[in-house]
């Protein structure tokens, strides 16, 4: 078995869990404590890189290496769009999961990073099925929507799940024949197109992301297909992110039980406070191709 | 026929659920209580130990599992699983159901960048070798009376049982290879 099926594995044990995004040690344990499967090492969360403006860039390693020391479960970290020395540092420092990530920066218009160069596994997001085909092509072993990062806002997750959906059902029923079709107006590689016809899913596993601030959003999420969740902003930009973080847990596996469902949501505090999309200065899905 | 439980928090569970169907039994995912009682055997499956130690304990499943399991329940733990199983764990001060006599090291082999996978025959399982998939896996560093080694990696124990209990660093879940999960329904009576 091959480093990249390996590095696909991994993302099938972190099936039904969530993501989270911390910054620093403290917010780590927190997270570990509640339940989170992996966290997300950076600098600062997507709703304080929208505040502030500027060069969002990868992190420093020293308080990526610190949170790693920290925690026993995956840590994950992001690099900006076709920065491949970004990457090559997180992957000198040992990091378990690279996410080229739009919330950054881009560093590159043209080219994302060349994933098949790296030991250490990638995970990318997207909008629809030609650009997570695209980014699994470009050795991505592991996939997630991208909602629209640090806005508290759950629409653009579900616009790009449902788009996903679609164009998987599309590929699958159509003829075969018209799969090479498909793949140039995807824009996807033609055996990646191939498989999604055969098997109706993506070849690596894919999370939801952006603007998932609630258990119920984690519970739509998981219902509308995608096998777990990232949660940013959404925790510690909250009332009481201990609570919440639990919650968000127990929501991601019990994503069909509405009882359950109910009980979580009671009394979790202020969420963080929430965007209109059509009001963003910078829509960072619109990042990458 | 028999109805084999997954413990349905998080991690490799459809996995597990596709074998147990392949072989023409009938997969539980357990995330209540009273489903215990209804399943012949269950799975521990691979995916994050401490999330699936904290869920346990937060749905009420801890204490009836752990008294199934003394009460004979057949289980297999891979990878996350046998973590939650065992007696003893190296580098962390909690354990979770603390059932089977081995001391095990967590995350023993380090990163994601040292996940591996290898062949090897397992004597006691089958005479054909078998792939074993390492991802971020824990090894057992001391193995107690009543517990036997199944099989060795590197001079490390990576497969014991004792008992009713089986635990397998590696994923047998991830290959094509239904050898591992025959001679875990062998084991049900």
């Amino acid at each position: 078995m091959g480093k990249y099926e390996l590095n696909k594995n991994l993302a099938q044990m972190l099936k039904g869990g969530v993501i989270m995004d911390v910054t620093n040690v403290e917010q780590a344990k927190i997270a570990e404590a509640a339940g989170a499967c992996a966290v997300m090492a950076l600098e600062r969360v997507p709703s304080d890189i929208r505040k502030d403006g500027g060069v969002a860039r990868m992190s420093d390693p020293q308080m990526i290496k610190a949170i790693k020391n920290a925690v026993s479960i995956p840590v994950m970290a992001k690099v900006r769009i076709g920065h491949f020395v970004e990457a090559q540092i997180l992957e000198a420092i040992g990091i378990d999961y690279i996410d080229e990530s739009e919330v950054l920066t881009p560093a590159d218009d043209l080219y994302h990073v060349d994933k098949t160069q790296f030991q250490v596994p990638f995970v990318c997001g997207c909008r629809n099925l030609g650009e997570a085909l695209r980014r699994i092509g470009e050795g991505a072993s592991m996939i997630r929507t991208k909602g629209e990062a640090g806005t508290g806002n759950v629409v653009e997750a579900v616009r790009h799940m449902r788009q996903l959906n679609n164009d998987i059902h599309q590929v699958q029923a159509a003829p075969a024949e018209a799969l090479m079709t498909l793949a140039k107006e995807m824009g996807a590689p033609y055996d990646l197109v191939k498989f999604v016809h055969e098997n109706g899913k993506l070849p690596v596993v894919n999370f939801a992301a952006g603007g998932i601030a609630t258990p119920a959003d984690a519970a739509l999420m998981m219902q509308l297909g995608c096998e777990g969740v990232f949660v940013g902003s959404g925790i510690f930009k909250s009332g009481d992110p201990a609570k919440r973080a639990r919650a968000i847990v127990l929501a991601t596996t019990y994503y069909n039980d509405p009882v359950k469902l109910a009980e979580l949501s009671e009394n979790l505090g202020e969420p963080m406070s929430g965007l209109e999309i059509s009001k963003l200065e910078n829509k960072y899905a619109e990042r990458g191709w | 026929m028999k109805k084999i439980g997954i413990l349905g928090f998080q991690g490799a569970i459809i996995e597990h659920e596709r074998q147990i169907e392949a072989l023409g039994h009938e997969p539980v995912i357990v995330r209540y209580p009273e489903q215990l009682d209804v399943i012949d055997a269950i799975i521990l499956p691979g995916g994050e130990s401490t999330t699936m130690g904290k869920l346990l304990n937060r749905t009420g499943l801890m204490a009836p599992l752990r008294e199934k399991i003394i009460g004979g329940l057949p289980v297999w733990g891979t990878c996350a699983g046998m973590i939650l199983l065992a007696k003893e764990l190296v580098n962390d001060s909690v354990t979770h159901l603390g059932v089977m006599n081995i001391a095990v090291r967590r995350n023993a082999y380090g990163s994601q960048i040292d996940s591996f996978s290898t062949k090897q025959v397992i004597p006691a399982v089958s005479s054909k070798e078998i792939e074993l998939v390492f991802i971020r896996a824990p090894y057992i560093t001391k193995v107690e009376n009543g517990v036997k080694v199944l099989c060795e990696v590197d001079g490390h124990v990576v497969a014991a049982e004792e008992g009713n209990m089986l635990v397998t660093s590696f994923h047998p879940e991830l290959t094509e290879d239904l050898t591992f999960l025959k001679y875990f329904i062998s084991k049900i009576k």
